[in-house]
């Protein structure tokens, strides 16, 4: 273990040989995992911050029936652009923070398998982000097809958006193959002695399988991107029936993509949210094993079922049942997943500091947000439900609810760690509960414009949808201010606060907590060895 | 405070409250399920989601109440000291056997309603729906009704959409001509598109079908009662997605015969007469209608369309050059942007009432017209 006085961390580039860099250059060359991993989460912060915006430029718009603040075409570049900045330029990167600041640590490892790899993972997201928010700007505007960028309308839109977009969809791909990569080969090649898999964490569990994932459809979108390209400049017609194409290709292609990637995004999810409850609850996760089978499962079982995206685009009846079958199979492990950590809790001796709010706010509102994907698993109903507002309900309660407050949980569950002092407890909480009220406000009445049958992706709608469009609007503009709160607590937190020990959760299990806090810049220079 | 006068605090706000809602929030709408069906198969698509909540719930309550009761009782605060046990496979089965037996259970009833559904054979009407940018066009295709073949478009004025008048009641859920069925029929609606995809919605009718360019969709439905069953496009086709809805009005058998009868012979007197030769006021006044109805959505009032994507009219070359050019673009469009051939959507009258106006209209002063027979031959 380093030896480190407080307030000296060591901040050589290698710690061996000349003059570290310092000030930019620092952070433009550093292949430390901590200092990789920290920016990739204020990149994701400010992205969300970017993504937030036009959310709430969504919401002020259809706060009333009526056209008052954009066009229609500047709208339907807010709603793909929200898309895709939140999913690929906010939810993904904090994960991929997370991996890099705990996975060696949390292993026992003194950093990633290949730093330099590491380092070019993470620089190729501000120009793939400047690229899609630059696209706003061109003649023509940002893509506007949504964020699924359904053909032909992609093939046909006029401007260099929609090509800067794809070229942004190619990088922002790269790097996440790449991180992969690192993850995978890291956390198979460096684990320190003792440490079997079976013995390993939850979280770099749930990357490691994640990892898989993303290399494997990663490329598959880089395909159907690509596709719309050639179609749009080169003169191939793959999405076009009069040159012997199929607009339906582009929903296979970018599904068997699509469906894998919500996993993508919510099991290293799943694998905080273990950690958590187990450390709170002060007893063992209930399970291990099947945790890890379950979470195996699930990844498995996503690669079998992406055409539920596609009911209505009149495929035979006997696909229909086949892939309704199929997604109904994924609430099985998913299931075992959420009875595992509600017994972890049962009969421990719990404490409901931050993290273990948004772990709890996290099983109850995910788990909602499974129940209307079941529903929506069901063809016959998915038929009144696609393209709706219950669609949109179901997705943010699962990658909102779901994905972003264990991201929540990660935070306040490690800064302690990452910053040597305790956060502001007492302002953690009052964001859970602003968070939670806000959240429900937004989206629980968006279930009821979508059966009501309020479409997808409109900025005007029939008088009957107002009044719920506008609790949700109210509920989102609360939603995002409660955001500053956290942003000021993690600020607060960084430049001061109450000294916290090398083990802040005395439940904790994991030997990050055998690392003093904050974490000396080169930690487990020396391998811990596992018994 | 006084217990007394908590009270009386209470009653007072519980009386506010009670008088606000009676007020302006019972006009609202706070529609909490599926809109009233139409057909015995939207009933059971009905049935079925509600049988799925309680299904939800009950799991919902059960389980959730073992985590708050954890919550409330195992509490570190209380001095408890926390079990230890980490395993076990009989429960892990148990709760995985559990959830399988409920799912197989909502299988069954799924399954058969999603059958019937997808049975669009031996239909008494075929109607055929195509998606446009942004607009639908309906052609009865077999059964009794069969040639009658019409467009229709929203018909909310935009005065509305601007905020510069009020809402009516079916704002942005009504149209020109509605889709005209008998009640008690089946119906086969088959779905294509002219440009990008689109979707035919009716929620009534649970009937959501994609409309995609150069295939055919079909999807059926016979209406167990008369009325107006309104819908929308349900995949994003561009800019104008929110405003191309969908009107179906089922009556009785009776009205519909006569209904038919009225649009063919309507289509006969809208057939306009080939042999005509047309003046240069008649072509520019029937032309500015053939223009607010088609083109402005893009081109706007004003010519000036919408740089770079809709290029403006006022002054172009095309609009103010030779007329071949001028017909050709507008007859046959042009692949790879957002100008559809409107040659197969209007009559030959109404193109060269649409060019003649556009090469009229602003500063445009070609002093050219363009007759009906000059776009037959431009057709060949």
């Amino acid at each position: 273990m380093e030896a480190t006085l407080p307030g000296h961390a060591d901040t050589h580039g290698d710690g061996h040989h000349g003059h570290p860099p310092s000030g930019l250059m620092r952070w433009l060359t550093t292949t430390n995992h901590k200092d990789i991993g920290t920016m990739y989460l204020w990149f994701s912060f400010a992205m969300f911050m970017v993504g937030g915006v036009m959310a709430l430029t969504i919401r002020a718009e259809l706060f009333q029936p009526g056209l008052q603040i954009v066009e229609p075409e500047r709208f339907n570049q807010m709603t793909t652009l929200h898309g895709l900045i939140m999913v690929f330029g906010a939810i993904m990167p904090t994960f991929v923070g997370f991996a890099n600041w705990m996975i060696p640590m949390q292993i026992g490892a003194k950093d990633m398998a290949f730093g330099r790899m590491n380092n070019w993972s993470f620089w190729l997201l501000p120009p793939a982000a400047t690229l899609l928010v630059a696209s706003l700007f061109v003649p023509g505007g940002a893509a506007a097809a949504g964020w699924t960028l359904y053909a032909p309308l992609t093939v046909q839109q006029q401007g260099i958006g929609m090509d800067l977009t794809i070229f942004a969809v190619h990088i922002l791909g790269m790097s996440s193959i790449m991180g992969s990569i690192n993850i995978i080969t890291t956390i198979l090649n460096l684990r320190a002695p003792g440490m079997t898999l079976m013995k390993m964490p939850m979280f770099p569990w749930t990357w490691l399988i994640t990892a898989y994932l993303i290399i494997a459809v990663m490329p598959v979108l880089a395909g159907a991107v690509t596709m719309i390209l050639t179609d749009r400049h080169f003169g191939t017609s793959f999405f076009s029936a009069a040159g012997g194409g199929d607009p339906v290709l582009f929903q296979h292609v970018f599904w068997f993509f699509g469906h894998p990637e919500v996993y993508i995004i919510i099991l290293p999810g799943f694998g905080v949210i273990s950690q958590v409850i187990q450390a709170f609850s002060r007893k063992p996760l209930f399970g291990y094993a099947s945790m890890v089978y379950a979470t195996a499962s699930i990844a498995i079982l996503s690669f079998f079922v992406w055409a539920h995206h596609m009911y209505t685009t009149g495929m035979p009846v006997g696909g229909q049942l086949y892939f309704m079958y199929a997604t109904m199979l994924i609430a099985i492990p998913t299931g075992v997943k959420v009875f595992n950590w509600i017994a972890t809790m049962w009969r421990g001796a719990l404490s409901f500091e931050t993290p273990m709010l948004f772990a709890l706010g996290f099983i109850v509102l995910f788990t909602l947000g499974g129940f209307s994907g079941l529903v929506l698993a069901m063809t016959p109903v998915d038929v009144q439900m696609q393209d709706t507002y219950y669609v949109v309900a179901h997705f943010h309660y699962v990658m909102v609810a779901g994905a972003l407050f264990s991201a929540f949980a990660a935070t306040y569950y490690w800064l302690p760690k990452w910053t040597g002092h305790m956060y502001d407890e007492t302002m953690g909480k009052v964001h859970f509960w602003m968070s939670l009220v806000f959240f429900n406000m937004t989206f629980f009445v968006q279930h009821f414009l979508g059966l009501a049958g309020m479409p997808r992706r409109i900025p005007d709608y029939a008088l009957q949808f107002t009044e719920f469009n506008q609790i949700s609007t109210i509920g989102a503009f609360g939603f995002g201010l409660s955001q500053l709160l956290f942003l000021y607590n993690v600020i607060t937190c960084i430049r001061g606060g109450p000294k916290a020990p090398a083990k802040p959760w005395d439940g904790a299990e994991g030997l990050e907590w055998d690392l003093p806090s904050p974490a000396p810049y080169h930690s487990w220079e020396t391998q811990p060895t596992v018994k | 405070m006084t217990k007394q006068a908590k009270c009386a605090n209470m009653v007072q706000l519980a009386g506010l409250l009670v008088l606000l809602a009676v007020s302006g929030w019972a006009q609202a709408e706070y529609k909490l399920n599926f809109q009233q069906p139409a057909t015995k198969i939207a009933q059971n698509v009905y049935d079925l989601h509600v049988w799925m909540m309680y299904v939800c719930a009950f799991i919902f309550v059960v389980v959730f109440s073992v985590m708050f009761y954890s919550v409330l009782n195992h509490r570190k605060s209380s001095g408890r000291t926390p079990a230890t046990f980490h395993e076990s496979t009989k429960v892990e089965i148990l709760w995985t056997i559990v959830p399988t037996i409920i799912l197989l259970l909502m299988a069954w009833p799924v399954t058969s309603t999603l059958l019937e559904m997808r049975d669009s054979t031996n239909p008494d009407i075929t109607i055929k729906a195509t998606g446009y940018q942004w607009k639908w066009g309906y052609d009865y295709l077999k059964g009794e009704g069969e040639g009658i073949r019409f467009m229709s478009m929203m018909s909310t004025p935009q005065e509305q959409i601007h905020n510069q008048s009020p809402k009516g009641d079916h704002y942005l859920l009504e149209v020109d001509n509605h889709v005209v069925v008998p009640v008690g029929k089946k119906v086969r609606m088959l779905t294509t598109a002219n440009d990008v995809i689109h979707a035919w919605f009716v929620p009534a009718l649970a009937i959501k079908q994609d409309a995609i360019p150069g295939f055919i969709r079909d999807a059926a439905f016979r209406a167990d009662r008369e009325g107006i069953f309104r819908g929308q496009c349900a995949e994003l086709c561009g800019k104008d997605h929110a405003y191309m809805p969908i009107v179906v009005e089922v009556v009785s058998q009776a009205k519909y015969t006569a209904w038919v009868a009225d649009q063919q012979k309507k289509m006969a007197a809208a057939a306009d007469d080939p042999s005509k030769v047309w003046t240069l006021p008649e072509l520019v006044k029937r032309g500015e209608t053939v223009y607010l109805a088609n083109c402005v959505a893009c081109h706007q009032a004003n010519g000036k369309g919408l740089a770079p994507v809709f290029p403006p009219l006022d002054g172009s070359k095309i609009a103010t050059g030779p007329k071949a050019g001028h017909i050709g673009i507008v007859v046959n469009g042009k692949t790879g942007t957002a100008m559809a051939a409107f040659g197969k959507q209007l009559s030959d009258a109404d193109l060269a009432a649409v060019i003649t106006y556009e090469r009229n209209a602003w500063s445009n002063k070609t002093g050219e017209l363009v007759q009906p027979n000059e776009i037959k031959a431009a057709r060949q």
